[in-house]
């Protein structure tokens, strides 16, 4: 068993800015990651890093912009924190070398974004992820911190008392893809997880391969809730053809949308009459596809974004990266011809519910980045909102975690605070299926019976069940494959769970992850190898798509309004007297359990009323 | 076409202290999966037969852990071709379709996260990034030449990460500006100056195509190289963080070691110039070296 003072799964901005944090204030920290931190799709985030760094800016104007944005749905102490933090954060990657295109006088570039009422995204070119992933990588190496990598973390090891709030976190198992050893590792202090997105609940996603939620999953199954999973963004200027992000930045500098007649729809279908390309996603998704569906899109699939306009010399400057997706994974010269785009999955606004330390209800376990949910994006999340989230919210848990004095958090987590428990009409039964009949199917808190345990005994428990699991699979010598589970869910969500939503459409979703559910119980490995077994490795994630993809579905059929990223057909309104509040989801003895608590409007100096959002 | 290992032995299921009712549900819906999984499979195979186009790909397997796979050999694989689609694609189609212990790595996608360097063809090439229309069959898949293979494309990148960490990759600087919201400032042509070498994605098919790195295991190699070049042309740094870094580069088995083949600069697949800036850094020594005369 290894041992730490504080963990830190996932080696994306999170997880690194976590694990430098924690470092500051004496704490042993390692981190374990499924990946080389390099490889981390942080690493994928073009656009930039919103940050009020500017004369005629200010943290408040950031604040506002941002709870707008989240069609107020975000906590405003979450939000507060993330605009107040984020240009000492942004200044401190400054400091750490961070190559962000520069003004004439050398000071570092902003741009206009989605949704912001002042050019505040910091930016490096269109490849702001990438420099900000490989200086914080570096920032590592400086410290020596040790990094366990291609390690994937399976599961937590939690203590089981009845209620979470009563719960502990001790540690975690990982499994050496290498070598195929299940190990524990012991965390002092507190884990932190930081796993980033779950994209590849979606077949059409802007999301690495690797995105499959497995921190959201594994803390919902240790009985941390999730938060909002209902608000999934749909970015809507991705390539058709492989789903690659085209930045937002390129609207930013100037970027026009046109369907298929040529008409710049923003404008001349009143999608957006002020802000028109540069309206917050949720609308420019809704407004591209509505183009479609009326017989106005190409192909009756994409739009098509043109920057021609902008002219050569300001394209290479500010967008070079984009003329070489474009390209290579479009065959679309941008200098030359107008990019077909379309929406697709690009961020979970939800996932593990914290507070703004990056606390769960769970003692010692932590959450930040785009696992997390404080919540700071409510219902849409703002372009360059995500990488200052990363920064702010990484360091802010890995203080606290290694004992750092802060301020006490002003948002409750758990059912500590007022909360309403929820009904939702499933057509089909929930939550785990075959529950007790089988190894595979477990997965969550590390039974002690009652027992007083010590944390290393916990830990070691749970890598015993987890080595079971792991053999049970491997010993199976037929049944389903885990392609086949993982590529029905994705397809049904991205036919019924998409931009627009409908009843029906949720619930034959529901049905489709049911009988996922029920393939999953005969799922087997073929590979037998315990050297670099990938298919192992896919079969433990389409665990977690499966409860996740659950998860997603439920919040949307039980939200019965229209708000931000999430639109009902069946209510075209927001409904602010009944739905100023989260939707919850807790793993109860292996069933979703549905209940809501009220989000928080109230910030430092004033409250943000909830106002028509029209841009 | 598929490739797996033949089946081991059946084994008894752990399922035999279950009732007799649980017994019967439990191979009832193992049955189904199974037909699920023959009907997948089926249709794979159809998929292949009637596509108007398939490609033929030739994959090194190995594993050596596997009996059947601790001698190296190639594995043929035909995948029905989308256009747009590319080596990576195909190797995904292929292990999801055919045969799931086809071991490779990749994650974004989208050239960015350097995972799939791979050998295609006879050269360094990311899969993600490699158009399957570009290459001629059949096409050979094989790791990274110059490293060890743990499995399959896998191949150990230990030595890759040791060489990067050795030239002390991170800024550094004695004039930090004293407040917390105080940037540094640096010129738009200094970053210019820059640019190209922070974009390595340290995939190491630089240093995979290096005849010197093959030949000399200590040679710090292209990237790392262009990892230093990347501080020591960053103004930010100033004067005496640049004399560290050139007395690091001057080492033994430092810049002096390359001969200008540019093999590197030829598969990088972010277009650095790396035989350039590997150039110019020994310039800077020699100017370095003659200011003590």
């Amino acid at each position: 068993m290894y041992e730490h003072d504080v963990i830190v799964v996932g080696a994306g901005g999170a997880g690194l800015r976590a694990a430098i944090a924690a470092h500051e204030e004496g704490a042993d920290v390692a981190i374990v990651s499924k990946l080389h931190p390099v490889r981390s799709h942080t690493g994928a985030a073009e656009g930039g890093i919103n940050a009020a760094l500017r004369e005629g800016d200010s943290w408040e104007d950031h604040a506002y912009d941002t709870m707008k944005g989240s069609d107020y749905l975000a906590d405003a102490p979450a939000a507060e924190t993330l605009c107040k933090d984020s240009p000492k954060e942004t200044i401190k990657l400054e400091h750490w070398g961070m190559a962000f295109s520069r003004d004439d006088d050398g000071r570092v570039s902003q741009r206009p974004f989605g949704g912001l009422s002042f050019p505040r995204t910091t930016y490096a070119g269109a490849e702001t992820g990438h420099q900000l992933l490989h200086t914080m990588y570096e920032q590592l190496v400086k410290r020596g911190i040790k990094v366990y990598d291609e390690w994937h973390v399976t599961r937590l090891a939690v203590s089981d008392e009845e209620k979470p709030e009563d719960r502990n976190c001790h540690g975690i198992v990982a499994y050496d893809v290498q070598t195929g050893q299940v190990e524990g590792f012991r965390a002092r202090n507190g884990v932190i997880l930081a796993t980033g997105g779950l994209g590849q609940v979606y077949d059409h996603t802007t999301n690495a391969v690797a995105n499959t939620g497995d921190g959201v999953a594994m803390a919902y199954r240790a009985g941390a809730p999730m938060e909002d999973m209902e608000f999934i963004q749909f970015h809507p200027t991705t390539l058709p053809s492989t789903g690659v992000l085209i930045t937002e930045g390129v609207r930013g500098e100037g970027g026009i949308l046109y369907n298929e007649n040529g008409e710049r729809f923003m404008f001349e279908y009143g999608y957006a009459n002020n802000l028109g390309e540069l309206a917050s996603r949720d609308v420019v998704s809704r407004a591209e596809l509505t183009e479609v569906n009326e017989g106005r899109g190409i192909e009756d699939e994409y739009v098509h974004l043109d920057m021609r306009h902008l002219g050569e010399e300001r394209i290479i400057d500010r967008l070079e990266n984009i003329i070489h997706l474009s390209e290579d994974f479009e065959g679309v010269n941008p200098l030359d011809a107008p990019m077909p785009v379309k929406p697709g999955q690009h961020y979970a606004m939800g996932g593990i519910e914290t507070d703004e330390n990056g606390e769960t209800c769970i003692s010692g376990l932590y959450a930040a980045g785009e696992c997390a949910c404080a919540s700071v994006h409510g219902g849409n999340r703002l372009g360059g909102n995500a990488l200052p989230e990363l920064i702010v919210f990484g360091k802010r848990a890995g203080h606290h975690a290694a004992g750092k004095d802060m301020e006490a958090a002003k948002i409750t987590t758990g059912k500590e605070g007022e909360y309403e428990l929820g009904e939702v009409d499933s057509p089909v039964e929930l939550g785990e299926a075959g529950i007790g009949e089988d190894a595979v199917a477990d997965g969550g808190t590390a039974a002690d019976a009652g027992a007083s345990v010590s944390g290393a005994d916990l830990v070691q428990r749970a890598v015993e069940d987890e080595r079971e699991t792991i053999d049970t699979l491997l010993e199976r010598e037929d049944g389903i494959q885990q392609a086949e589970i993982r590529e029905r869910v994705q397809k049904s969500m991205t036919r019924n769970v998409n931009v627009f939503r409908e009843e029906s459409a949720l619930k034959d979703a529901l049905r489709d992850i049911r009988e996922a559910r029920e393939l999953y119980q005969d799922v087997f490995v073929a590979d037998k190898s315990r050297t670099f077994n990938t298919d192992l490795l896919q079969t433990l994630e389409t665990r977690n798509i499966l409860d996740i993809a659950e998860a997603i579905t439920l919040g949307a059929l039980a939200r019965n309004e229209f708000r931000g990223a999430h639109w009902r057909k069946e209510y075209q309104e927001r409904r602010d007297e009944e739905w100023l509040k989260h939707t919850m989801l807790s793993w109860n003895d292996g069933r979703p359990e549905l209940w809501y608590k009220p989000v928080i409007l109230e910030g430092e100096d004033k409250t943000y009323e909830p106002k028509v959002r029209s841009y | 076409m598929s490739t797996q290992v033949p089946e081991a032995v059946e084994e008894e299921s752990a399922t035999e202290t279950a009732s007799a009712g649980k017994q019967k549900r439990d191979a009832k819906k193992r049955e189904r999966a199974e037909r699920v999984q023959e009907q997948r499979e089926a249709e794979a195979a159809e998929k292949a037969r009637s596509a108007d186009d398939t490609f033929h790909l030739k994959v090194f397997r190995y594993d050596p852990e596997v009996p059947e796979k601790q001698e190296p050999r190639f594995d043929d694989f035909h995948v029905p071709y989308k256009q747009g689609m590319t080596v990576l694609d195909a190797l995904m189609w292929a292990r999801d379709h055919y045969d799931s212990s086809l071991t490779f790595r990749h994650s974004c996608r989208q050239a960015i996260c350097g995972s799939d360097a791979l050998f295609v063809n006879g050269s360094q090439r990311l899969g993600c990034k490699t158009q399957l229309s570009d290459l001629s069959e059949p096409i050979r898949v094989e790791p990274l030449p110059h490293a060890d293979v743990v499995k399959d494309l896998v191949v150990d990148m230990e030595h890759f990460y040791d060489q990067m960490e050795s030239v002390e990759p991170y800024f550094q600087t004695n004039s930090l500006p004293d407040g917390e919201l105080d940037e540094q400032r640096q010129t738009r042509e200094n970053r210019e100056k820059v640019k190209m070498s922070t974009r390595c994605i340290w995939c190491s098919a630089c240093m995979s195509s290096c005849n010197i790195a093959a030949g000399d295991n200590e040679y710090l190699g292209p990237a790392a190289i262009n990892k230093a070049y990347r501080f020591a042309m960053d103004e930010r740094e100033g004067e005496d963080m640049k004399q560290r870094r050139l007395e690091i580069l001057e080492q033994e088995h430092g810049v002096w070691r390359c001969q200008t083949q540019f093999s590197c600069t030829e598969v990088c697949p972010k277009d650095i110039p790396l035989t350039e800036h590997i150039q110019e850094l020994k310039r800077e020594a020699i100017k370095n070296n003659l200011k003590f005369w």
